[in-house]
């Protein structure tokens, strides 16, 4: 058994210490110690992004991060986003995901939801090309991306302050 | 006026069928508040790791456990050995066969289960498992299907070896599985014999994998006080879980609890039961705590179901204006070293006996051979309702094979061969009968929306120019699918027939829970149920609770896969709804003090003939169901049913794609995908389309990038993403849908199924418009994946590239 490490980091706003081994990632730390089991895990190669979550201003993959490199952090996952825009109203991105139909399963969706809150401070008004490059590090398996982007620009509206309409009215003329 | 728009505030306040109601799933999902199997913590819980093995095809000499078991945090480690006992080391598979749960003898397959660690938690397991030695002795490998039968193939099934009847007939190699024939072959052989035109199409739908983006797993905990079992799993079909648990394990059913929480993504991937299950249930019983067995994404690619892998030889017979005669097909089916295919128990390829297609192909006969090699199991998942993605893919390309041999339009030879709308119910030369259909406008209405004639002519022009550096093809496909299984004559899964369930109970305050034998992965069931109620029964479907996956609580019913939920399932949910809204009639009846035929259900309400200021609210009928009933009635009001369908569902599509295919890198771009689907009647539009872009987005996936290669060694390549294929939103084309409604005249509500319509309808659809682009130098086919090299690879073979 190694050593073990007390870790301190701020987790949604909330001062939170952990102990861990060296080796532990953040992933497992955020899931099975701080019980946050929003951001999940889909792959070992780094690459679907369902460990997402907001670490100092960066999106990173929680899988390939030690916990250890957390000291001092501020790290933001799902369960942080809803508070975010004051109260506990949903944040723009959730209200979009659901209004345009962004997640089936709901398993690439905590990571989605937090790449897409960084991308859109880093680029308030992004053209659909570049939601889909920006987002390229989150991968989906159900929704064939067209609603996640559409979802982007709703929310990407909202924050602006612009009016926004949902593409599926609910009682629609469906011929 | 007012009238009306009071009745459409009630109609839209019910949120039923048709409207695009917004997901109850999201809320949870959207704030991380999902449940899924490994945010499942219980007290005293260990984590379970497989051992596997590095070789295809060897003996195993030796199992070392002690260094392992020596570790600290180690609390057990299962082999072959420890199983045996138990009669474990094998299971029984949905297709009838045996898959080993710990290798016992020999592995079969790279990646095969040899031993199951547990320990304190998933840090110390994956060590302990480094520290199993076990020693194996190679032997030769079989990974090409077409040799799997040569007279002196290593035998990989030593322990069938000499069996000569499997679960489906005669085998007469010890790498036969079985041979499986449909149609007249007499027949349709004289029909080829005198036929103006026949053309032959070797093709090869290559292995691939569903890929969920949550990988299989279980949480198994055996209560040794109060001797009953709970196991938390990745299952599409938890009921059938529940009974194959029980058959093993000699557990009664009752005391067998199997929860399928919520589920990242099947596709097919989690109906059949894994090793990993089998021994996390062992281990709880055997150590008395909870055990979490989580694989990786190595370990699903490698060693949970595949898809697919059908070598298939297609022919048609046709006169000279392309009318087809008659279709016969041969298959090499690769099943790998155990046949675990999910299958309805009597078809051991699936329904791939619809590969007449959407086609009035008065003559067939298909003749299928699955085999073993030493890869691992599957063969049905990945949205192909039981092997119609190989089905379509046979027919689709087999008429432009044709198309191509007489130089006659590729959608007009589809227009020539269509089964026509008044020809339904249509009966298959392969035993099917199409519920329904109308393929013709669907077809016409794509081409319209695409203009084709303008994209044939763009391509003559570019065809014309020895120049061009992008060379164009246009798929055209025409689908027709088979989902809903399905009817208990025909049907069963282990012996279950295969219906489906829903029980809904109506709550004195209006308000209702459903439940069903389904079980959604995101398919989005608590939403789309609770519209069938609402427009049925008249409860507003905000007010109704839908949950699935609970063998305890649910009723029994056969899983979710197959596109099966809308066409049984739902069926069954029409009718419990229909059962309570006739008896709320009968109590308002007795509420308004009226004959129950005078009283007649709108909306929401039941309404007194020639006098609607009179009637009774559905929740008005709730709450007197608890208190004042007819003499005689009793009291409540809930309804139970089990659909036995009478026949499958029959949707169809019309799908064309445009690529550009560049000579010189072999890189794709799709320029168009136009997608038209007619699942009957529609229940949510907003979740269809949903369920569209993703299965376009898989077929885009399959068609033009994913495989998983064998070496000759019988190393996978490939079995992460580093390598396999799975397109982010940058590769993933834009889509468009479309639809026409054809209803299903033997549902309920006239639904079909659809989800796995995309997929199985747009991957010919990518092939047919790749092997166009190069259609005028006379390839007729090209084999998938259509990744950049494999078509540069035929543009030099072509002398289109720079050499």
């Amino acid at each position: 058994m190694s050593q073990k490490i007390m870790v301190s980091f701020k987790l949604n706003g909330k001062e939170t210490d952990v102990v861990v081994e060296s080796r532990e990632l953040l992933i497992h730390t955020l899931r099975e110690k701080c019980l946050h089991t929003g951001p999940h895990i889909g792959c070992e190669t780094s690459h679907c992004g369902a460990c997402t979550v907001d670490f100092d201003g960066m999106s990173v993959k929680s899988c390939t991060m030690l916990t250890v490199q957390a000291e001092g952090a501020e790290v933001l996952t799902v369960e942080g986003l809803a508070g975010l825009g004051g109260g506990g109203d949903l944040h723009a991105l959730q209200e979009a995901f659901m209004q345009e139909h962004g997640l089936q399963c709901g398993f690439c969706t905590p990571g989605m939801l937090m790449r897409a809150y960084r991308l859109l401070q880093e680029n308030p008004d992004p053209s659909e090309e570049e939601i889909r490059y920006w987002m390229a590090g989150n991968l989906c398996r159900c929704t064939g991306y067209q609603n996640i982007v559409k979802a982007v620009q709703y929310a990407a509206r909202k924050l602006r302050g612009e009016a926004v309409e949902t593409s599926h009215p609910l009682m629609a003329d469906t011929h | 006026m007012e009238k009306d728009d009071a009745s459409l505030d009630r109609l839209a306040a019910l949120e039923g069928m048709g409207c695009a109601r917004k997901r109850r799933e999201d809320p949870r999902f959207i704030q991380g508040k999902g449940t899924y199997i490994d945010d499942i913590k219980m007290p005293g819980m260990l984590f379970g790791v497989m051992v596997r093995s590095p070789y295809a095809h060897a003996r195993v000499k030796t199992i070392d456990k002690s260094r392992a078991l020596a570790h600290p945090g180690v609390h057990a480690v299962l082999t072959a050995d420890d199983l045996k006992p138990l009669k474990l080391h094998w299971m029984p598979t949905l297709a009838g066969d045996v898959q080993a749960v710990l290798a016992d003898e020999k592995v079969c397959f790279q990646n095969q289960e040899v031993a199951f660690v547990v320990a304190d938690d998933r840090y110390v397991a994956a060590d302990a498992a480094e520290l199993v030695e076990v020693e194996y002795e190679e032997l030769p490998v079989v990974v090409d299907a077409l040799a799997a039968l040569a007279p002196d193939a290593p035998v990989i099934r030593e322990d069938i070896r000499d069996k000569q009847t499997g679960a489906h007939g005669a085998r007469h190699h010890p790498n036969h599985i079985f041979t499986w024939n449909v149609g007249d072959k007499d027949k349709t052989d004289r029909v080829f014999d005198s036929a103006d035109v026949t053309v032959t199409q070797h093709m090869w739908y290559p292995r691939v994998h569903p890929c969920p983006l949550e990988t299989c797993g279980c949480v198994a905990s055996f209560d040794k006080v109060r001797g009953d079992l709970t196991v938390y799993l990745t299952s599409q079909a938890p009921h059938v879980v529940r009974t194959v648990v029980g058959l093993l394990s000699a557990i009664p059913e009752s005391k067998i609890r199997v929860v399928s929480p919520d589920i990242g993504g099947g596709f097919g991937n989690k109906v059949g039961v894994y090793p990993g299950y089998v021994t996390a249930i062992v281990a709880s019983i055997v150590l008395g705590r909870p055990v979490k067995w989580i694989e990786s994404r190595t370990e699903n690619l490698s060693s949970t179901a595949f898809a697919r892998d059908y070598h298939m030889t297609g022919e048609l017979a046709a006169d000279r204006d392309g009318r087809i005669k008659a279709l016969r097909v041969h298959v090499t089916a690769d099943h790998g070293a155990f046949d675990a295919c999910a299958d309805p128990t009597k078809w051991p390829a699936g329904m791939f006996h619809v590969c007449t297609g959407s086609y009035a192909i008065p003559n067939a006969f298909v003749s299928v051979d699955g085999v073993y090699t030493n890869k691992f199991p599957g063969g049905v998942a990945y949205r192909c309702s039981f092997r119609v993605t190989e089905a379509v893919y046979l027919i689709e390309r087999m008429v432009d094979v044709l198309a191509q041999k007489l130089g006659i339009d590729k959608a007009e030879i589809r227009l020539r061969n269509f089964i026509r709308k008044e020809q339904f119910p249509y009966s298959t030369p392969l035993g099917l009968e199409y519920d329904s259909g109308d393929y013709e406008p669907a077809l016409r209405k794509v081409l319209a929306a695409v203009d084709y004639p303008a994209l044939r002519a763009e391509q003559a022009a570019r065809r014309a120019d020895p120049d061009a550096e992008w060379l164009m093809g246009i798929g055209v496909v025409n689908f027709t699918e088979v989902v809903g299984a399905g009817p208990s004559k025909a049907c069963d899964i282990l012996g279950v027939g295969m219906f489906d369930s829903c029980e809904i109970r109506v709550h004195p305050d209006g308000s209702a829970i459903a439940r069903m034998g389904t079980k959604s992965q995101g398919q989005a069931h608590e939403t789309t149920y609770a519209q069938i109620i609402a427009s049925e029964a008249g409860i507003p479907a905000s007010v109704i609770t839908v949950e699935e996956g609970d063998t305890s609580t649910a009723p029994y019913g056969l899983g979710t896969y197959g596109s099966r939920s809308t066409p049984v399932a739902g069926a069954a949910i029409a009718r419990a709804s229909r059962k309570i809204r006739e008896k709320a009639r009968q109590i308002a009846a007795h509420l308004l003090e009226a004959s129950p035929n005078d009283v007649e259900f709108d909306l929401d309400r039941f309404v007194l003939k020639g006098s609607p200021e009179q009637f009774k609210t559905v929740k008005e009928v709730a709450w007197a169901a608890y208190n004042n009933v007819p003499e005689g009635m009793e009291m409540g009001l809930e309804a139970v049913d089990y659909y036995d369908p009478p026949n499958f569902t029959f949707p169809f599509g019309a799908y064309v794609c445009v690529l550009e295919v560049n000579r010189y890198t072999g890189e794709t771009q799709v320029r168009r995908f136009y997608a038209l689907d007619d699942c009957g009647t529609r229940i949510n539009p907003m979740i269809i389309e949903g369920q569209i872009h993703g299965g376009l987005t898989e077929g885009f996936a399959v068609a033009m990038g994913q495989q998983m290669p064998y070496d000759e060694a019988g190393n996978l390549l490939g079995a992460t993403l580093l390598d396999y294929f799975l397109p982010t939103a940058v590769e993933t084309p834009h889509w468009e849908t479309d639809f026409t409604v054809t209803p299903s005249p033997h549902h309920p509500i006239g639904a079909k199924g659809v989800a796995e319509s995309p997929h199985v309808g747009s991957i010919p659809c990518f092939t047919a418009a790749m092997v166009d682009a190069f259609a005028h130098l006379g390839v007729t086919h090209m084999d998938m994946p259509h990744s950049a090299y494999r078509v540069w690879q035929q543009c030099r073979a072509l002398g289109l590239a720079r050499q």
